[in-house]
């Protein structure tokens, strides 16, 4: 401690003191950041969703109610296909998001040399420009020069056009998503097993309990806190996601392969009509309240 | 059992896994890395072995790079703004969390979950009025050339400075709660009895002990603002003005025709410093990770 902290105080430092004062203050950034560059969007994006409003428009911006809606939900069959598309790619990835990481954090488990490096290595999905990372996987499913072609040529099979015709270019989607994401569902639950006492196991193993029912009655009861978190968050971002396809199929061949991100990224961004565009993202939000309620719900039960 | 099967035993049952994970994840960046070295001949050759360089590796792709593009203004923009953002998050989240983690007055409780909350708001719900949010604020960016006109933040990383902390702060601030909140109330508690304000007690004490949250919450928001994409794609269209994301993907790619040893070196470079940073602080990044998860 310096010697300024003998200065006596003056009231404002007195003030400042009150733990509620400080505490308020605090927060004073915070609150003006998120009010700004969340909250107002919101609001905003939910009016914006209800007007015809079109970029570079002046004529638009007219109060239409809920007819961007009614027109996504029963005359645009593009929009249908995307919606049907999130909820697919959510629930399939996830899936072996889920099982893959659980291996995966099973196997990092192990004793082995090199364990440390390996851990770290088996993250870099996860670490690097999806952007840029979807790009590499673009040019392995390269219409000419596929390598998984290169390699089913070596032994006589003609390879799928991975991002010619569906529903390849969907299913190449999921496999990046899934690569991209096993490392984060794999690690946590590595996290959540390192917190296990290996006590439980020894006790079971003299008790004479098989493998498989270690982990069934030790490990995943255990890490169910971890589980359920992971999920919820994976989610989210697998709902929203714009990143993989943008960069893989750009929602195409024939705009078959949207998610509600990338289609509205298309029709507000790209089609100028920002009204719709911003409906459409909307479509995110059910979903999203949904899994924040769950995810509240799990977290407080655990405090 | 003999030496020789037990070693056997252990490889089939550790390491075939073990190499097996590693294949799977680390393949693509094998890939990127080949690619970026091959010449165009034998890119677009379908009969050579794809997995080994059979003409000798090249640095023109790189030179492509820093030649005949932008490439060294993206790279230097995405430092600037990641740089920017993550200092400015960290100072933000170190208030907010110090503000909800140590300080008693009423609405703490529920002003955290907010902020929890807009933690879990993903970027594609609101990017769309976002962008128009944006494009409506001036501000004087030429202010330490001394010009106070106040000009468009959309098309400069400006827009993306003021952005970014959006979703690197409410991930700070949750995850620095939980370090304030672990800190014993008693250091503080004796620094105020021997006369220093609650500020000072905050920056001298609490907060150097909470360094490796810091470094934490640091690491990840530079990695997360490195990475961000939707927002630079959708802010920015002057080409001097890209990140390094965005400007591999829209300008990279002309028209039809993929130059995949150009855009594989472009890849790769955008990939290495978030690589570097990554390996050097791989504990206080895995422990950023799974602290939403594991701690709850």
């Amino acid at each position: 401690m310096t010697r300024r902290d003998q200065v006596p105080r003056n009231r404002i430092a007195e003030f400042f003191d009150r733990e509620d004062v400080l505490g308020y203050t605090l927060l004073i950034p915070v609150a003006i950041l998120l009010g700004i560059f969340v909250g107002y969007p919101f609001i905003y994006g939910v009016w914006l969703a209800l007007t015809d409003t079109r970029i570079a428009d002046s004529t638009s911006g007219n109060f239409v109610g809920l007819e961007n809606f009614e027109r996504l939900l029963f005359r645009d069959s593009i929009f249908i296909q995307a919606l049907k598309n999130s909820f697919f790619y959510t629930a399939v990835t996830t899936v072996f998001k889920f099982v893959l990481g659980l291996l995966m954090a099973a196997v990092l488990n192990l004793k082995f040399r090199g364990n440390r490096y390996v851990r770290s290595a088996t993250l870099l999905p996860w670490i690097i420009p999806t952007v840029l990372s979807t790009l590499a996987w673009r040019w392995m499913f390269d219409g000419s020069f596929s390598v998984f072609n290169w390699m089913l040529r070596q032994v006589g099979i003609v390879g799928p056009s991975w991002l010619g015709s569906w529903p390849w270019p969907f299913i190449s989607i999921m496999i990046v998503n899934i690569w991209r994401g096993m490392p984060f569902f794999g690690v946590s639950f590595l996290a959540g097993m390192q917190t296990i006492s290996q006590e439980l196991y020894e006790a079971a193993m003299i008790d004479g309990s098989t493998a498989w029912q270690r982990f069934w009655y030790i490990t995943l009861p255990l890490l169910r806190p971890v589980i359920i978190v992971v999920l919820l968050l994976s989610t989210i971002l697998t709902f929203a996601d714009f990143q993989i396809v943008y960069a893989l199929t750009g929602g195409g061949p024939a705009n078959q392969t949207h998610l509600l991100a990338t289609y509205s990224y298309q029709i507000g961004l790209r089609g100028l009509e920002i009204g719709v565009g911003a409906a459409i993202s909307l479509f995110l939000f059910p979903v999203l309240a949904v899994i924040v309620f769950l995810t509240l719900l799990s977290l407080r039960r655990d405090d | 059992m003999s030496k020789s099967s037990k070693f056997l035993r252990s490889f089939i049952r550790v390491y075939l896994p073990v190499i097996f994970i590693c294949v799977i994840t680390l393949f693509p960046f094998y890939w990127m890395v080949l690619t970026a070295f091959k010449e165009n001949r034998e890119l677009n050759d379908t009969v050579m072995n794809p997995f080994i360089f059979n003409m000798p590796p090249t640095w023109e792709h790189f030179e492509f790079l820093f030649v005949k593009t932008k490439y060294a203004t993206w790279i230097v923009n995405t430092l600037l703004v990641s740089i920017i953002s993550t200092t400015v998050s960290v100072l933000v989240s170190i208030m907010a969390g110090y503000s909800l983690g140590r300080l008693r007055f009423r609405g703490a409780n529920w002003l955290g979950w907010a902020i929890f909350v807009t933690y879990l708001v993903p970027p594609t719900l609101l990017f769309i009025p976002l962008t128009e949010v944006v494009s409506k604020i001036d501000l004087p960016l030429n202010i330490w050339k001394g010009d106070l006109t106040p000009q468009p933040i959309l098309n400069s990383i400006w827009s993306l400075i003021l952005v970014y902390p959006t979703f690197l702060v409410p991930f700070g601030t949750w995850l620095l709660i939980g370090y304030f909140k672990g800190i014993p109330r008693e250091l503080e508690e004796s620094a105020l009895v021997d006369g220093a304000t609650r500020i000072q007690a905050m920056t001298k004490i609490i907060v150097p002990l909470a360094l490796p949250g810091l470094l934490s919450v640091a690491i990840f928001a530079f990695t997360l603002s490195w990475n961000e994409f939707i927002y630079a794609l959708v802010f920015i269209s002057d080409v001097e003005t890209k990140t390094v994301p965005v400007g591999v993907i829209s300008e990279l790619i002309r028209g039809d025709v993929f130059f995949w040893g150009e855009l594989m070196a472009g890849a790769l470079l955008g990939s290495v410093p978030v690589a570097i940073i990554y390996s050097f602080f791989v504990d206080y990044f895995v422990s950023g990770l799974t602290a939403g998860a594991v701690k709850g």
